[in-house]
């Protein structure tokens, strides 16, 4: 058996992560190809902050040799981890992947894709990579009162409507918020981001 | 020399990666300024031991971090880096870095145990906003390497955007514009959110040149990552 520990940091200024999806998995897994359809359980992560049909579509795909999400959110500036054991014939081509909303949104998320090169870490060795924020493209990001599931709103997360949006993944282009050009936004200017929004470290333990 | 490890060096390969071989080196740091509208004040680009750092997203800035990133000053980090027995280069650049432009700093690490490279500079005008290389690990194979770098916010300093000349740790306002900027604002922000240092959530601006919320000009002073290119050239 093999351990991994996977840290994630919160790199933005006021937007808390919803608790992360961590997936250990081979090359023939992946969370979502950009330009394509989100699929339905990261619709439901991305505009709700809600980890479980994501984690229950990983967990039984055959690609995927374990899959966890984290117990809690993650605030601005913190730092929060889970551990994963995977059998040893399972490190053979081993990928680490992770989705996690940015909840003071209608549906951005920011993800590690299949980080590479996983099975060949000794124990204590470690990889680390940084995130950008992608949009699922299946809410319009109008910012408006009810629909934006974090502190900033407390509105509504996931709606099975595909409304008014590009329906295919893409990198996010960011909020706009009530202080800059929408007036009607329920966001504030301490809700902008930039990338990376989020810092992700793979460490083999055992 | 020491022992070529294939793990490791497949590793260090990927610019994830992080890897911990020690070497002396003679290498060059170019810095190039990637923003329209923003100026670096003094550069410092060091090298250090493995372990030490010059800060850590998601922890409190130190005094010395604090002070380069709200007024330019480079003196704390550089006396916190010679009591590590750090290679230093403070101010390669002579002063600012305009936009576009950029500078090239020259370490020698022989001798030393500096396998970690930083580079850091406030950006102006931001209020406590800075570029920062952290303790990336320095190549030892011959060649050139390049990384691009993010602005931080130092989460120390409410960012106002209010160039008043208030540079001093812990004094609100914007030190200097150097490329012009508005006046009479009323104030963008209140304090950060996140008073931990993180990625910099971007200039608000306006375009009221005399009033409204920001005396920067939302067409000339606002950003995206990357901010900086460092190109280290391994002689």
């Amino acid at each position: 058996m093999s351990t991994y520990e996977i840290s994630v940091t919160n790199l933005t200024n006021a937007q808390p992560l919803s608790p992360p999806v961590v997936m250990l998995h081979d090359g023939d897994y992946r969370i979502f190809t950009l330009g394509q359809p989100a699929g339905a359980g990261l619709e439901v992560l991305a505009e709700g902050g809600d980890a479980q049909p994501l984690l229950d579509e990983a967990l039984a795909a055959d690609s995927v040799s374990q899959a966890v999400a984290f117990d809690a959110p993650i605030p601005p500036g913190a730092q929060a981890q889970v551990s994963v054991t995977i059998s040893d014939n399972a490190r053979a081509d081993l990928r680490v992947s992770v989705a996690t909303m940015l909840v003071n949104t209608n549906d951005a998320f920011t993800a590690l894709n299949g980080l590479p090169e996983v099975g060949v870490l000794a124990p204590g060795q470690m990889l680390e990579a940084s995130t950008p924020a992608y949009d699922a493209g299946t809410e319009a990001d109008d910012e408006a009162p009810g629909s934006i599931p974090g502190p900033a709103d407390g509105g509504e997360g996931f709606n099975a409507a595909r409304d008014d949006d590009a329906d295919r993944v893409a990198m996010h282009s960011g909020v706009l918020t009530a202080m800059d050009a929408l007036p009607t936004s329920v966001l504030t200017e301490q809700h902008r981001f930039d990338n990376p929004v989020a810092r992700i470290q793979v460490r083999r333990v055992n | 020399m020491s022992r070529w490890n294939p793990v490791r060096a497949a590793l260090c390969l990927s610019a994830a990666a992080l890897c911990a071989p020690v070497h002396a080196v003679d290498f060059s740091v170019r810095v190039d300024n990637l923003t329209n509208g923003i100026y670096f004040t003094p550069l410092l680009v060091a090298a250090h031991s493995e372990g030490s750092r010059l800060f850590a997203a998601g922890e409190a800035a130190s005094p010395s971090l604090q002070a380069m990133a709200e007024g330019g000053d480079i003196s704390g980090l550089a006396g916190d880096l010679a009591a590590i027995s750090a290679t230093v280069v403070e101010n390669p650049a002579g002063g600012l870095l305009a936009p576009a432009q950029n500078t090239t700093a020259a370490l020698n690490t022989d001798g030393t145990d500096n396998v970690r490279l930083s580079v850091v500079a406030m950006m102006l005008p931001t209020n406590d906003g800075f570029i920062g290389l952290n303790a990336v690990e320095i190549p030892t194979a011959a060649g050139t390497y390049v990384w691009n770098v993010s602005a931080y916010d130092a989460g120390t300093e409410a960012n106002d955007e209010v160039v008043n000349g208030g540079g001093a740790p812990g004094v609100a306002g914007i030190p200097a514009a150097p490329g012009g900027s508005g006046s009479g604002a009323s104030g963008a922000a209140p304090s950060d959110s996140n008073t931990t240092v993180h990625i910099h959530r971007g200039a608000l601006g306006d375009t009221d040149a005399t009033g409204g919320v920001s005396d920067l000009d939302a067409r000339v002073h606002r950003w995206l990552n990357p901010v900086a290119r460092i190109t280290v050239t391994v002689n």
